[in-house]
C-alpha cells in the first residue's frame, strides 16, 4: 500500500451531505472488473445525464481539473461497505477526503488502500468550502504528520485514530501483522472451540 | 473480588480478542464469515497471493444480490450470471458450503444465517455487507466489512478491529396497533440522526424490545447500520432460545442446553457503563416513513415533508431543497397527498414470514392501484407463505410473487424502480439511486406499504379499516 504523508493538490467543494456509497458509485457498475479503472464511475449519475453526456458537475470543471482532495458535508461514505467506493475515488485521482464524519466501513475500507479520510469539525469544513470557493486555484495542502491542512488562511487541525494515521503513514498491510501472530490465531482457535462447541456448525 | 460489569458487548469482544496490540487495535478471531457473488474481489486477492482458504468450515456462500427473482434458473445478463457462477467456483474450489441459486434454502445472507442456525448468540459474525448487523438479533457480534477485510479473513479468519464505544436505546412502553419494529427503527434513526450512533455498537433494551420477536428484532439490528451504528445487538433471552430450537446448523440436545446456559450470561450486567443512552418512548411512536434521500428524512404518516424556507441554516436549506427536487416533492406538501408508482416487499430488513403476513393481512380482500413485487427473504419463507396461502393473497391483490435475493433492494439483478418513479418499499435505503437510476424511494413497514398499495399514495394503515 501507498503511504501517505504530506499532499498539495487541486482540493474541490463538495459541500454535500449524507454522500452515501450508492452514489460514490452506482451498485449497476459493480460488477465490473478492476483492471479497467473505476474513475468513471466515480458520483456518475450526478457528474452524467442518461445519454451519458457530462452534466458540468463541480468535480468536472476546469477549475477542478486534477482534483486530489475532496472537502464534503456530514455523514460521508454513509451506506453500503462497497470498497469499489473507495476504488472509484482513487481511480478518479482523489487520495484525501475532508469531512466532519465518516461511514465507519468507508473509513476503514479508504485507509486500508491509502485514501485519508480526514476529519474536521463542521466549521471548519464551511470555513474550507468557503476558502475553496473564493481562490483563484483552489488548492490545499494535508499534512498527515502535523495533522494539519495549510491553504485556506490559518491551518486547520483534523483528526484521525491512531492506529489508522500510523498505518497510511508508513503503508502497512494488515495481513503482513496478522501473521506475525499464526501461533497464537492457531492456540485461540484450539481452545475457542474445545471450551464452546457452538463455535462449529453443527453439520445439516 | 467482583469483576467489573460489563455490557453484552464487553463480554462479545473480550470473548474473541486473540492479542491486544500497544496502540489498542486487537485482532479478533472471527466465527461465521458469510460470502456472496459480490466478494469476487477478495477471492481475486486470496488467490493473487497463492493462499489456501484458511477455514473452509466456517465460510458460508449464498447467492443473493445479484439473482434474479423471475425466470429461474435462466439468467439473460450475462455479467450477472457471471458474478453468480464466480460465486459456485470459488466455493467448489475452496470447498465451503454454498446456498447456490439452486439450493432450496437459498435467500439473503442476512435472513438464511438465522433461519439456518448458523447466527447464534455469542458468535462473532463477518460479511461484506453492511447490514450483517442484522444477526446481533441473536446477541451475536455481527459487522459489515470491506473487500479487503473480506479478503484478510478469507486467508486468517481473522479482523483486526478497534474497540467501538457502547451505546444503548432503551425503548419503554408497549408500541401501539400496527407500529412495526421499521418504526422503532426509523423513529430512532430521526431521532439521533443517519450517524447518531456512528462509532458505537448499539444495544437495544427495553421492555419493548423484550417484548418483540426474533424477527422484529431482526428488522431493527438490520436498521441499526442506518443510525451509523457499527453494529447493533439485542440481548439473547428465551424468545432466542426458542427460535433456535431444530434449525439445520444449531446444537441439539444436550449442546444446545449447555450452550443456552451460557449465553443466559451474555446480557448487560445491570449496572454495566454505557458510553452513550438514548430513551425512546414505544407508546408514542405512530407508523413511520421517509419522504427524502437519507434514512434520517423520516416523519410520521400525519406529517408533511418540510420547508426549506423554515430550515435553521443555509447548509441545511441546500440540503432539504435537493432532497425534495430529487423526490419531487413541493415544500410543505403532506405526507398522505404523495401518489406512488410501485410497491416492494421484500429486503433483509422485511422480508421474512412475520413480514409478508403483515402485508398480507392488510391486503386480503383488497386490489392494489399500482404495480408491486414480493420478494421473500429466503426460498424457505417463500415455501412457507404458500403453506399459509399468503401467495394468493398477494397474486389476487395483483401483486408478483417472486423468487428470493436482495432483488429490488440494490438495484443490481434486474429487479429495479424506473427513472422518477415512486416506490413505497420497505427496504433499508432511501438513497438517491439505490433502487435504480433517478428512482424515488420511501421506506415504510410491510403493513405500510401494502396500505400505500392499496389507495396508491402514502397512507397510514390504522386509518384504512377493514376489507
Ligand atoms: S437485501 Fe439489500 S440490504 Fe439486504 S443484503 Fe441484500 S442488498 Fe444488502
Amino acid at each position: 500500500m501507498e503511504p501517505f504523508t504530506r499532499l498539495d493538490a487541486v482540493a474541490c467543494p463538495l459541500g454535500l451531505a449524507n454522500v452515501d456509497t450508492d452514489q460514490l458509485i452506482p451498485a449497476r457498475f459493480m460488477s465490473r472488473p478492476r483492471a479497467a479503472g473505476y474513475g468513471s464511475f466515480l458520483l456518475h449519475d450526478l457528474r452524467y445525464d442518461d445519454a451519458g453526456a457530462t452534466r458540468g458537475f463541480l468535480l468536472d470543471t476546469p477549475r477542478h481539473a486534477g482534483a486530489r482532495i475532496l472537502v464534503a458535508r456530514r455523514n460521508f461514505g454513509t451506506g453500503s461497505s462497497r470498497e469499489a467506493a473507495i476504488y472509484a475515488l482513487w481511480d478518479f485521482g482523489i487520495r484525501c477526503v475532508i469531512a466532519p464524519s465518516f461511514g465507519d466501513i468507508f473509513a476503514s475500507n479508504a485507509v486500508k488502500n491509502g485514501l485519508l479520510p480526514a476529519q474536521v469539525t463542521e466549521e471548519a469544513a464551511e470555513t474550507l468550502i468557503a476558502a475553496l470557493e473564493r481562490m483563484a486555484a483552489p488548492r490545499l495542502a494535508v499534512d498527515l504528520v502535523t495533522m494539519k491542512i495549510g491553504g485556506a488562511g490559518s491551518d486547520i487541525g483534523f483528526t484521525l485514530d491512531p492506529v489508522r494515521r500510523l498505518q497510511l503513514l508508513n503503508g502497512w498491510d494488515d495481513l503482513d501483522l496478522t501473521r506475525r501472530h499464526a501461533a497464537e490465531i492457531a492456540a485461540f482457535r484450539a481452545r475457542r472451540l474445545a471450551a464452546h462447541p457452538y463455535a462449529l456448525p453443527a453439520q445439516d | 473480588m467482583t469483576a467489573k460489569p460489563r455490557t453484552l458487548f464487553d463480554k462479545l469482544w473480550d470473548a474473541h480478542v486473540i492479542v491486544t496490540r500497544e496502540d489498542g487495535e486487537a485482532l479478533l478471531w472471527i466465527d461465521r464469515h458469510f460470502v456472496h457473488e459480490g466478494s469476487h474481489h477478495a477471492f481475486r486477492a486470496l488467490d493473487g497471493r497463492g493462499l489456501p482458504l484458511a477455514e473452509p468450515g466456517l465460510t458460508f456462500g449464498i447467492a443473493d444480490h445479484y439473482v434474479p427473482t423471475r425466470g429461474r434458473p435462466h439468467i439473460p445478463d450475462p455479467e450477472i450470471a457471471g458474478m453468480v457462477s464466480r460465486l459456485a467456483d470459488n466455493a467448489g474450489r475452496h470447498g465451503f458450503r454454498l446456498f447456490g441459486l439452486d439450493d432450496p434454502a437459498q435467500g439473503i445472507v442476512h435472513v438464511v444465517g438465522p433461519e439456518q442456525g448458523l447466527t447464534l448468540p455469542g458468535l462473532t459474525i463477518v460479511c461484506g455487507d453492511s447490514h450483517t448487523s442484522t444477526h446481533g438479533a441473536f446477541g451475536a457480534f455481527a459487522f459489515g466489512i470491506g473487500a479487503s477485510e473480506v479478503a484478510h479473513v478469507l486467508m486468517t479468519q481473522t479482523l483486526w478491529q478497534r474497540k467501538p464505544k457502547r451505546m444503548r436505546a432503551w425503548f419503554d412502553g408497549r408500541p401501539g396497533p400496527h407500529v412495526a419494529a421499521k418504526d422503532l427503527a426509523l423513529h430512532l434513526i430521526r431521532t439521533i440522526g443517519a450517524d447518531g450512533a456512528r462509532g458505537h455498537a448499539l444495544e437495544y433494551a427495553g421492555a419493548a424490545i423484550a417484548a418483540l420477536s426474533m424477527e422484529s428484532r431482526l428488522t431493527l439490528c438490520n436498521m441499526g447500520i442506518e443510525a451509523g451504528a457499527r453494529l447493533a445487538l439485542v440481548a439473547p433471552d428465551e424468545t432466542t432460545f426458542a427460535y433456535l430450537r431444530g434449525r439445520p446448523f444449531a446444537p441439539e440436545g444436550a449442546a444446545l442446553e449447555a450452550a443456552i446456559a451460557e449465553w443466559r450470561g451474555l446480557a448487560s450486567d445491570p449496572d454495566a457503563a454505557f458510553d452513550r443512552e438514548v430513551t425512546i418512548d414505544a407508546a408514542a411512536i405512530a407508523p413511520t416513513v421517509t419522504w427524502g434521500v437519507s434514512p434520517e428524512d423520516a416523519l410520521p404518516i400525519d406529517a408533511a415533508v418540510p420547508d426549506p424556507a423554515a430550515a435553521g441554516s443555509a447548509a441545511r436549506a441546500d440540503y432539504l431543497r435537493a432532497a425534495l427536487t430529487y423526490m419531487g416533492l413541493a415544500p410543505g406538501q403532506r405526507l398522505e397527498d404523495i401518489r406512488i408508482d410501485r410497491a416492494f416487499i421484500g429486503s433483509c430488513t422485511n422480508a421474512r414470514i412475520e413480514d409478508l403476513r403483515a402485508a398480507a393481512a392488510v391486503l386480503r380482500g383488497r386490489r392494489a392501484r399500482v404495480p408491486g413485487l414480493v420478494s421473500p427473504g429466503s426460498s424457505l419463507v417463500r415455501r412457507q407463505a404458500e403453506a399459509e396461502g399468503l401467495d394468493r393473497v398477494f397474486i389476487e391483490a395483483g401483486f408478483v410473487w417472486g423468487e428470493s435475493g436482495c432483488s429490488m433492494c440494490v438495484g443490481m439483478n434486474g429487479d429495479t424502480v424506473g427513472a422518477g418513479e415512486r416506490c413505497a418499499s420497505t427496504t433499508n435505503r432511501n438513497f438517491r439511486g439505490r433502487q435504480g437510476k433517478d428512482a424515488r424511494t420511501h421506506i415504510m413497514s410491510p403493513a405500510m406499504v401494502a396500505a400505500a398499495a392499496v389507495t396508491g399514495r402514502l397512507t397510514d394503515v390504522r386509518a384504512l379499516g377493514e376489507a
